[in-house]
């Protein structure tokens, strides 16, 4: 026993007020011991120098259509321009291929395919093998692209799109000569010729998450890009050409949003395969009803990201940062809903705020930018028109701060507190950096207000105790859930929704099974 | 009776205080790692780095003259007089009063271990007679080691209360209360020990991380856990405690992301050596050759900077 | 006069380094005119101690990597054989028949993608998560055991030791291995690709030498904890008591019936399985 100790012995840990996590759980003091109430200083006192990322993405002005191992003019003579969202200039002009290029990629590809069908797996693997190397050797130059293409940060397109890009051919390149494992009781056979379309967000993921899979089971492909973003499926294509993988595999159409239209609607298509927004993909699936064609849809997403009083405080906001501003938000799977227990809603939502201040908006080619620019004049506009909404319906706004460049599609990360289940920015697919913040009191609300919604992407759970995290997943009703962690893909866990998210998986053996015939 | 006599005290801590996911940590902290920081910003970043470094010798071998050298380092690490002075030198107790010569009236504090330091297995009233012989001698800083011992048997209590007394012991010295991170292993366990000191804390004292004596210590993991938990305490109670990472900081640019986790997570108001420090000796020396590096643009070799451990 | 040319002096490859046996000793290997090739170590069961050892400080990293690493690790060791194939041709051959070799080159390069292959997807086919009829999270995981020993067939001095040793290390195994008896020189240049591969030191441990004199200590050694073996009757017993001590996991092939190690039924995921473990845990489900 110390030998000065007078004071009695303490029955609770000294100085530590009934308090979580550095907040009450009431309104936070505005003064303590008669001082103003502490804040952080967030400010220049180290800013941190413009720190370019400089290798050279190689652009082409021009990009042809890629038909046939070649890349071929449009037969319209049409281009397009492609549009740098960070400064709104001009990047290249893409090819504008119609219904006459789309029928000569989909001859390509079926005449390709008698070959590749029948192509031993252990050969049709090392294309793909191959392909994931060279993409490898030229990672760098193709972050750079991606990011000027679309907008998004080059630490995201270097350390995540296009490395996970280069995974998901590598992985689906060893199942090519292992498909007797991928269904038991049944031989997994090619379809034949899939169609393919593929959205914006992650131009280069996308393309592999569609390709790996079809070219791993046997199957040939005609791929479009979305019109935003074209540049790097284009890119990739001189990779198809360096890696020999034999002409009319592999046939990318880039054009407007009607020729995505044609792709999907081919009789030549057995399988199509659509990523993109549930309206459209509503609209796909009408066109092709009564017909014949297999096909999986990727559709939008309103994840609920559930925090419980119990969950690891400041990693549950690191959480909820990734997964609604991860690529400025522009992600099916976003948790964009913010569910947190009413006990931690105060002490969440402030260091949330907390977080946010620290968040580098701004040229995506600069290294430490942390959120980039929305992919389009159009994308900004509608994002623009939420936020309106949610003021209109009594949300309270709240955006940290921020040196916006001057040119370029820029936004900041927003938050929305006060918001409800019947508040339209809780309940729409707001495509952008908006948080929707709502709160719950008991398990069985977290799963009610997560559940209520037409879409099943995905969702969150944050929580120390393991038979609850186990209990929502088993409750909760998406295809992805989770847990103490977000916005987290791998090649070999397969991805799809629930409901009016989609059906279908890509990923994992499960993924593979959607590009087969089993006989 | 106190709570902590329960083996449920340890679990009421860890419910006022809250978990920590390591993965979470983990990923956090790779964020500071891809920070790039160039020119103008890495210049001055590297110059607040020398000026928070606790220049440090804790060896069974050193004497008076290897303190005069250290202190002279300490005082001029550079001939550009652009570049500041260290922080402190931090020595055993039987050298303060060498150091002391030698940075008397200067802005360069005189920092000394104590409580047994590295261990801390001694009688506690040993322990605390060292602390007040070191602060007679000048210390201006005192360096303790809390009891793990004690801590891991649940004992918080007593772990809070010798860190109350050695907080009475240390008089107007400063104190720093090294949790020797790599015996309390778990983040869970660094964020409670860190709550625990803090609350019997004043403003002007820090937490450290480590004694630089076993084989894990100062990494952005630990760092973070313990600069989440000093802004928390601050927000909560409005005192600010300093935070020292101490030994595994070899180089210049891990130095340099330690300053990106404080700027993010503490703000602009820690970054000063009233509120930061490295615990560091062969770091001064990475500093300096990148500051050169700046201003020349060539890369340095080592041994162009005093008391350089390389020759080849 | 022409050009002498430098001889190279085989050694073998062991915790990530070049060595000759700790006993210094060596025997003699002829090529296939007959005439004197080179001195390979003759290693001891002492040897053979050193080699678990490396492998044991190596396995705890090995198995840590994730599987997409290691994939891409032996998919790399496949590139380095592949570039040298025409180098390991001539190890196989030793001046005699090219053709068979550059075979033999071709299907070893093959047989190390195909299980490379394997890395990230074993997992997905082996492991389970399982329905039991209570309120419980239960699922199983296969994880590697630890430090394997394999003994490689005589004939096919590499796609032998390349068939026995891919399937274990894919999982996370390491090995250590006795190299064919009668053709051992193909394993040595084999340890130059491993250590250019990314492999990390330790991983596989290459050993030539007779089996007479170090099949006892894979039998007894208590720190491997399976084996994997082409060996005779006699070898069988002595490996399968041996094993009984420990309970250690023995897979034989028969060497008297021979194999065809150029068939797709030489490789598998069941050679992946053989070398696995299976844990299963529960974990209630409730809020």
């Amino acid at each position: 026993m110390p030998a000065h100790a007078t004071k009695p012995p303490t029955a609770h840990v000294k100085g530590k007020s009934a308090s979580r996590n550095g907040q009450s759980s009431g309104r936070p003091p505005t003064q303590i011991r008669g001082r103003a109430a502490p804040a952080l200083i967030f400010g220049d006192l180290w800013e941190f120098d413009p720190a370019p990322e400089t290798a050279d993405p190689k652009l082409k002005s021009r990009y042809e259509l890629f038909i046939n191992g070649e890349f071929v003019p449009p037969k319209s003579g049409k281009y397009f321009d492609s549009i740098n969202p960070a400064n709104e200039r001009k990047l290249a002009e893409i090819a504008s291929g119609g219904a006459s290029d789309v029928d000569a990629a989909y001859e390509a590809a079926a005449r390709a395919f008698e070959a590749w069908g029948r192509m031993p797996g252990r050969e049709r693997g090392k294309y793909l093998y191959r392909v994931a190397r060279l993409l490898q050797d030229r990672a760098r130059e193709f972050a750079v692209a991606e990011t000027m293409d679309n907008g998004k940060p080059i630490r995201e397109t270097r350390d995540f799109d296009v490395p996970m890009c280069a995974a998901h051919f590598f992985y689906h390149g060893g199942w090519a000569d292992k498909l007797e494992y991928v269904a038991p009781g049944r031989k997994a056979a090619p379809l034949g010729v899939v169609g393919q379309v593929i959205p914006w967000n992650f131009p280069l993921l996308m393309l592999a998450w569609k390709l790996a899979p079809a070219l791993a089971m046997g199957n040939c492909a005609v791929l479009k890009p979305a019109s935003n973003t074209c540049i790097t499926a284009l890119k990739l294509a001189e990779i198809f050409q360096d890696a020999g993988l034999p002409p009319g595999v592999v046939n990318i159409v880039t054009g407007p949003g009607s020729t995505g239209g044609l792709i999907m609607a081919h009789p030549t298509a057995s399988k199509i395969a659509f990523t993109g927004s549930t309206d459209v993909g509503k609209v796909i699936m009408r066109s092709v009803a009564g017909g014949d064609k297999r096909m999986t849809m990727e559709l939008g997403g309103k994840a609920a990201n559930i925090v419980f009083d119990d969950a690891p405080i400041d990693q549950a906001v690191e959480g909820i940062v990734n997964g609604i501003f991860f690529n400025q938000g522009q992600v099916c799977c976003a948790g964009s809903r913010l569910l947190v227990h009413e006990p931690v809603a105060v002490a969440v939502i402030a260091k949330l705020r907390n977080r946010l201040r620290v968040l580098r908006v701004g040229d995506p080619l600069d290294k430490n930018t942390d959120v980039g620019a929305i992919v389009s004049q159009a994308q900004l506009d509608t994002i623009r028109e939420y936020l309106k909404i949610g003021v209109e319906e009594g949300a309270e706004m709240w955006q940290p701060p921020c040196r916006l460049p001057s040119k370029g599609y820029f936004l900041p990360p927003t938050l929305f507190t006060g918001v409800t289940q019947s508040h339209r920015i809780a309940r729409e697919e707001i495509f952008g950096p908006v948080l929707s913040i709502l709160t719950f009191r008991t398990v069985d609300e977290a799963i009610e207000k997560a559940n209520n919604t037409a879409y099943g992407l995905s969702a969150g759970v944050w929580t120390d105790k393991g038979s609850r995290i186990l209990k929502m997943s088993t409750e909760l009703k998406a295809g992805v859930v989770w847990a103490n962690t977000f916005n987290k893909f791998d090649p070999t866990s397969p991805f799809g929704g629930y409901k009016e998210s989609g059906f279908g998986r890509e990923g994992g053996r499960q993924g593979l099974l959607d590009y087969a015939k089993l006989i | 009776m106190p709570a902590f006599a329960y083996p449920s005290a340890f679990r009421r801590l860890f419910d006022e205080i809250g978990t920590v996911d390591a993965v979470g940590i983990e990923e956090r902290v790779a964020k500071y790692a891809t920070r790039s920081i160039k020119k103008g910003s890495k210049l001055s970043g590297l110059k607040l780095a020398v000026s928070m470094v606790d220049l440090t010798t804790l060896e069974g071998k050193d004497t008076p003259g290897k303190i005069a050298s250290l202190c002279c380092k300490a005082l001029h690490p550079h001939e550009d007089a652009d570049v500041p002075s260290v922080a402190a030198v931090c020595v055993y107790p039987s050298m303060v009063r060498h150091a002391k010569k030698h940075v008397a009236g200067t802005p360069v504090r005189v920092a000394s271990v104590a409580t047994a330091f590295p261990s801390g297995q001694t009688h506690f009233r040993t322990r605390l007679a060292e602390v007040r012989g070191a602060a007679a001698d000048g210390a201006d800083e005192i360096d303790m080691v809390i009891n793990r011992g004690a801590f891991l048997a649940g004992e918080f209590a007593r772990v809070q209360d010798e860190i109350s007394a050695v907080r009475e012991a240390c008089g107007g010295a400063a104190l720093k209360v090294i949790l020797e991170v790599s015996e309390l292993e778990t983040y869970d366990a660094i964020r409670a020990a860190s709550f625990l000191a803090m609350s019997v804390l004043r403003e002007g004292d820090f937490i450290k991380t480590s004694t630089g004596k076993t084989s894990l210590n100062a990494t952005l993991g630990n760092n973070q856990v313990m600069i989440d938990a000093i802004r928390d305490h601050y927000l909560d109670t409005g005192v600010a405690i300093g935070m020292k990472p101490a030994g595994g900081i070899r180089g210049a640019k891990q130095a340099l992301h330690f300053l990106v986790a404080v700027k993010e997570t503490l703000g602009d108001a820690w970054l000063v050596n009233r509120r930061y420090r490295f615990g560091a000796s062969a770091l001064l020396n990475d500093l300096l050759r990148q500051i050169e590096k700046e201003k020349t643009g060539a890369y340095q070799a080592p041994y162009y900077f005093s008391d350089a451990a390389e020759s080849y | 006069m022409t050009r002498l040319p430098i001889t190279k002096t085989p050694k073998v490859y062991v915790g990530g380094a070049f060595i000759r046996s700790e006993s210094a000793r060596t025997f003699p290997i002829k090529d296939a005119s007959g005439a004197f090739f080179a001195n390979i170590p003759q290693c001891t069961r002492k040897d053979l101690r050193n080699a678990v050892e490396a492998a044991a400080k190596a396995g705890p990293g090995w198995a840590r990597r994730t599987p997409y690493n290691r994939a891409q690790i032996l998919y790399r060791l496949g590139e380095m054989l592949e570039s040298r194939a025409a180098e390991m041709a001539d190890a196989i051959a030793l001046g005699g028949s090219r053709d068979a070799a550059a075979r033999e080159v071709a299907a070893a390069v093959d047989r190390l993608i195909y299980y490379a292959g394997w890395a990230d997807k074993y997992e997905a086919v082996l492991g389970s998560v399982n329905p039991v009829s209570a309120p419980y999270f239960n699922f199983t995981v296969a994880e590697p055991m630890g430090i394997v020993g394999v003994i490689a067939p005589s004939d096919a001095p590499l796609l032998g030791l390349v068939s026995l040793v891919a399937p274990v290390i894919t999982s996370g195994n390491t090995v250590v291995a006795l190299a064919s008896e009668s053709s051992p020189y193909p394993a040595v240049v084999l340890g130059e690709m491993l250590a250019t591969s990314d492999l990390p030191g330790g991983v596989v441990n290459l050993l030539t030498g007779f089996h007479r004199e170090l099949v006892p200590t894979f039998a007894t050694h208590a720190h491997l904890r399976a084996i994997s073996a082409v060996a005779n009757a006699e070898e069988r017993k002595i490996l399968a008591l041996g094993a009984v001590e420990i309970v250690k996991r023995t897979h034989f092939a028969k060497a008297e019936e021979g194999q065809d190690w150029f068939s797709d039924g030489a490789q598998s995921l069941y050679a992946i399985r053989n070398f696995v473990e299976f844990k299963t845990t529960w974990h209630p489900i409730g809020a």
